[in-house]
């Protein structure tokens, strides 16, 4: 058992190439990609959310890492509206960015740590230094 | 002859003796949701322009889409409660509307569908609780503020003047009429304001100057209440008229 993570972006590509980059650090995290409007273009849905935080979900919790605007209003909506109420209370929406925080998380993820270590974790990735000087 | 003047609306209400009773059924339900689909076709290209100037051009592209799915999916619901219709159309909004009108006005619909639960037609004081939950719900997800530059900008002010109308011992029409007078009011008002929440907020000052498009489609839809109750009730009086007429 492990938390669970899911990508929300406003592109399916998006959400599927950082589930992509995630699970390649942590092969045994369930990690759900929720990118992209129901027709296939630019846009989120709750309800399609919604279905990834389920599948997400193993009983630990269930972290989401979401771009901008939208896909935080929609994943919120997704928490409060349309997943079990079970899940609800062990579902939330990281303070992240989406690419390094479902990165850091997945692998954070990985070690069995519970959803409060793995927020952190993510909650980190906000700050990490890539450029010494820059 | 008196008793049946003093019942003009019986056809259409639980109770035979509430002459004053102002009531929304799913009929008037259905009709609302008409009136704001029509004037959203006609205000797509107005929406959409005031949101190319601090957003990115879809608003009115959105709104439409959702709301040609809304009356799609409701006109396929046969028999449905008042409450059914909101729950469905913002079920629909939710998964047609990509950006954040539709988790927003999906958010909006969805509360008040709960809030009028399985009543098979409500009055001004259900209507009222149903307004306060739609701003809870869209408060709670946007978490924006009255003065942000978005639709709580009209939606708080108009369920402020509901409330207030209803308090002065005003009927439903007039509390739809000071509802949708408060929603362009406070749409006008979002003109000078700095925006806060949602897209618009990323040009900061730049901003100030033009029309939040969330206020001007929340603003349309108290318009479109206010047409789909005053017509309902024509209609009602016009039926019982003909009934009268008939009668006699």
């Amino acid at each position: 058992m492990s938390v669970g993570l899911v990508v929300v972006s406003h592109s399916a590509k998006v959400a599927e190439g950082v589930v992509e980059m995630a699970g390649q650090m942590a092969p045994g995290v369930r990690i759900q990609a929720a990118g992209g409007a129901d027709d296939g273009g630019i846009g989120t849905d709750a309800t399609m959310i919604a279905e990834a935080i389920t599948a997400a979900d193993d009983g630990d919790g269930v972290l989401v890492l979401a771009d901008l605007g939208s896909a935080v209003l929609s994943a919120q909506l997704a928490i409060d509206e349309f997943v079990d109420e079970d899940i609800r209370g062990r579902a939330r929406i990281a303070e992240a960015p989406v690419v390094e925080g479902a990165v850091f998380a997945a692998i954070q993820a990985a070690t069995g740590s519970s959803l409060d270590e793995v927020d952190q974790t993510a909650r980190d990735a906000a700050t990490m230094v890539k450029v010494k000087d820059g | 002859m008196a008793a049946a003047v003093a019942v003009p609306l019986a056809g259409c209400l639980p109770g035979p003796r509430r002459k004053a009773a102002r009531i929304v059924d799913a009929a008037c339900v259905r009709s609302w949701l008409g009136v704001v689909a029509t004037r959203l076709e006609a205000e797509r290209d107005f929406l959409t322009q005031l949101d190319a100037a601090i957003g990115d051009a879809d608003h009115g592209v959105n709104m439409h889409r959702g709301f040609t799915a809304v009356m799609a999916r409701v006109g396929a619901m046969e028999e449905a409660t008042p409450g059914q219709l909101l729950k469905t159309a913002g079920r629909t909004f939710v998964s047609t509307v990509g950006g954040a009108a539709g988790p927003l006005y999906g958010t909006a619909f969805l509360q008040a569908g709960e809030a009028l639960g399985d009543a098979a037609s409500f009055g001004p004081r259900l209507l009222l609780d149903a307004l306060r939950a739609s701003l809870e719900g869209v408060q709670r997800v946007g978490a924006a503020a009255v003065g942000d530059k978005t639709m709580v900008d009209a939606l708080s002010p108009a369920l402020g003047a509901f409330e207030l109308e209803l308090r002065m011992g005003g009927s439903l029409e007039t509390a739809t009429s000071g509802a949708r007078e408060a929603a362009a009011e406070g749409m006008r008002a979002t003109v000078p304001l700095q925006a806060r929440k949602g897209r618009a907020s990323y040009l900061g000052p730049r901003s100030v100057g033009h029309q939040d498009p969330g206020a001007t489609s929340t603003a349309l839809m108290f318009a479109a209440l206010e047409q789909a109750v005053v017509a309902d009730r024509s209609q009602r009086f016009a039926a019982g008229a003909r009934r009268r007429g008939s009668g006699t």
